[in-house]
């Protein structure tokens, strides 16, 4: 059976035995709209450079509940990031949340199914946000994730501090017996006067295939702090499709930083929804490519209030016969007066076989705002190379300070110091230089 | 220590070096002085192994070894060291950091044991006093924002790191103000012994007031025209590079 089958299967049979709630006319528009779109092509627009489809041209496995997980507690500990034992940790295997696994050390931290969150007093909320990012990811993959959304999970962050314990979320696939499909689904609330930090990972155990198609969506409200990181280090044979929505109902601080070092095929949408007045947001990026790893981010910033702010960064450093992709778009809509909006895409690349595809695209339609975009394609600098070679340092080590050099202002900005060392400890393996 | 002989060299289609000769014994400080264009900065990109630069005819041999066919990092490994004109800004790379790296792959290739994090702090203590060079300078990135002076100061902190055999400053001076040639001279001036040299490219004179010379040799169109003592780079301080393209001239 091929997976759309599988897919369209097992649709029908949650339906059936679920019966009906909130969440059903939800679903079921999700679920035509998947059956329209199906999966995206290199003819779509978004997916001009990934070709995603050849992922599904493989069977795969879409039953998360009955897979009997073999996932143990020494393959959670090989990937949990350091600090664990201060945050929360949030578990996901094979796209379904894990209760067992996970843990919860802050009262002002709700976890629930956004089925059981349509029941009680957040019915409003999961009704009024759930699926909002399918107003910009016009895709049948968005779909798909919406159509299975009541086993997502609704995270509330009440008001309150929890900066001191951050939320780790792994998502785990276990491959071993099968090539899985698997869809982590989050819609996140923060409350006024909330402060949060997420650090999100990956990991597939197994030889087989792994195909994550994950949507969260995320609400910022007034005087909040999210903080976002996420961290992509994935097997080779897994591959990803990365929907992060974030908007900022309030006047609230937005900091997120991707980081992509390993995988199959990984794309990322970031949109960012600037619906509040002195919003501000800052988001960076960082692919470091070897093998036939394929990145792409797509952002949007959407700017749809005045006095907002965005800084976006994005870096690159491409090896092998890896390819990347950075679409960054930034609307400032007809309101939107003195947006200031700022964007940039600095790629090295390393081979002669890796490539990178770039396009800044800006639409504005207020006319006092001030907006800057760049790009840059490059190799190393040549000057410098020779500067740290005739100081004694070979040729190799030299080659890997500068494109150390290069990533570190990326990593500057995991402001969690155990996160940040944690990454710059994974590229620094990479390069094969000491930090610090 | 350095035999230089009948040395030729080009960058892209431009000949630049028509065979130079000069020998320095260990010890001993030369000065390279010569109009702009005269080719004293290529000199020095070839000895450290630029690898813009072509070489086309002729030896160098250093401490008895020929080094044209040796990568910048050997060169540095054998012993020589080139202060750049332009010290290269790397953000993002700690001073720091950068000199432990380079001074333990020095070692590294003179056969030495790397240093550990303790030894690296005393070695490196030791020299920023005598540089007198501050902490936070190299706590930063690597040239970033720093001045002029500053910069310069880091080459030769570098230089007193690394030890080399034949220090090649290459128009130290450029860019700084008395006070600043004071200190990087005095500097240069600490390192000096009896197994060690230092050639000095120089437009002006200035700075061999404070590294005075024992030999100054005139470069002109590639070739040295005119080899003399410290009183020579008076001679050219009071009476201009004209002068030696004059005899040049009457001699063609």
């Amino acid at each position: 059976m091929n997976t759309i089958e599988t897919i369209k299967e097992r649709y029908q049979q949650l339906q059936s035995n679920n019966g009906s709630s909130a969440l059903t006319p939800i679903e079921q528009n999700a679920f035509n709209s998947f059956t329209t779109l199906g999966i995206p092509t290199v003819k779509h627009e978004e997916w001009k450079y990934t070709r995603i489809s050849s992922v599904f041209n493989k069977e795969y496995a879409f039953n998360p509940e009955n897979l009997s997980s073999s996932i143990s507690q020494t393959d959670l500990d090989s990937i949990r990031f350091p600090g664990y034992e201060e945050a929360n940790e949030l578990v996901f295997i094979n796209g379904l949340y894990s209760p067992q696994l996970s843990v919860i050390r802050s009262e002002n931290l709700t976890v629930i199914s956004l089925e059981e969150a349509t029941r009680n007093e957040h019915r409003e909320l999961v009704l009024q946000h759930l699926g909002h990012s399918s107003k910009y990811i016009k895709d049948g993959l968005n779909a798909l994730s919406t159509a299975f959304a009541a086993e997502g999970v609704f995270i509330h962050v009440n008001k309150g501090d929890i900066v001191e314990h951050p939320v780790y979320i792994y998502n785990i696939v276990d491959a071993r017996t099968a090539n899985v499909l698997s869809q982590p689904r989050m819609l996140i609330y923060v409350a006024q006067n909330a402060q949060v930090i997420f650090a999100e990972t990956y990991a597939t155990f197994g030889a087989a295939e792994s195909f994550i198609n994950q949507v969260t969506e995320i609400v910022v409200e007034k005087d909040a702090l999210l903080e976002f990181y996420r961290i992509q280090n994935d097997a080779a044979h897994a591959n990803q499709v990365n929907t992060t929505h974030i908007r900022q109902i309030g006047k609230s601080l937005v900091n997120t930083v991707t980081v992509s070092l390993d995988g199959g095929i990984v794309r990322n949408n970031l949109n960012i929804a600037m619906e509040a007045e002195y919003a501000e947001s800052h988001f960076y990026g960082l692919y470091f490519l070897k093998g036939n790893t394929h990145v792409d981010n797509h952002t949007v910033v959407d700017n749809v209030k005045p006095h907002c702010e965005s800084n976006e960064l994005y870096k690159g450093v491409v090896d092998d016969s890896s390819t990347a992709v950075f679409n960054g778009k930034i609307f400032v809509q007809k309101d939107a007066q003195k947006t200031n909006a700022y964007q940039s895409n600095k790629n090295l690349l390393l081979s002669e076989d890796a490539a990178v595809n770039t396009k800044p695209q800006l639409e504005i339609f207020a006319d006092d705002v001030k907006c800057s975009h760049g790009c840059t394609v490059g190799q190393l600098d040549e000057e410098a190379f020779f500067y740290l070679r005739s100081r004694g340092v070979s040729e190799r080590t030299a080659k890997s300070l500068l494109i150390h050099a290069f990533a570190i202002d990326i990593l500057e900005h995991i402001k969690p110091e155990k996160v940040r060392e944690y990454v710059d400890q994974l590229i620094s393996e990479r390069l094969g230089v000491e930090v610090g | 220590m350095l035999s230089i002989k009948n040395l030729q060299a080009r960058i892209e289609e431009k000949q630049i070096l028509n065979g130079i000769n000069l020998d320095i014994k260990a010890g001993e400080v030369h000065a390279i002085m010569g109009p702009n264009g005269s080719g004293k900065s290529t000199l020095a990109s070839v000895l450290a192994g630029r690898p813009e630069y072509e070489v086309t005819g002729g030896a160098v041999e250093f401490l008895g070894k020929d080094i044209l066919e040796l990568s910048p990092e050997e060169r540095a490994g054998e012993g020589i060291f080139l202060a750049f004109q332009y010290p290269v800004e790397i953000p993002g790379l700690t001073t720091t950091n950068f000199i432990k790296t380079a001074v333990n792959e020095v070692r590294k290739y003179r056969g030495l044991e790397p240093y550990d994090a303790v030894q690296f702090l005393k070695l490196m203590k030791e020299k920023m006093a005598l540089m007198e060079i501050s902490q936070s300078l190299l706590s930063r990135s690597l040239n970033e924002g720093f001045s002029g002076g500053e910069k310069k100061r880091n080459e030769i902190f570098q230089m007193a790191m690394l030890e080399p055999k034949l220090a090649i400053l290459d128009e130290t001076d450029s860019g700084l103000d008395i006070d600043a040639i004071r200190i990087v001279a005095n500097g240069v001036n600490k390192l000096r012994n009896k197994d060690n040299a230092v050639l000095v490219v120089t437009h002006y004179q200035r700075l061999l007031d404070y590294i005075v010379p024992d030999f100054v040799h005139v470069l002109y169109n590639g070739r040295i025209v005119k080899s003399g003592t410290k009183e020579l780079a008076l001679e050219l301080e009071e009476r201009g590079y004209d002068f030696i393209k004059n005899e040049v001239g009457q001699e063609a």
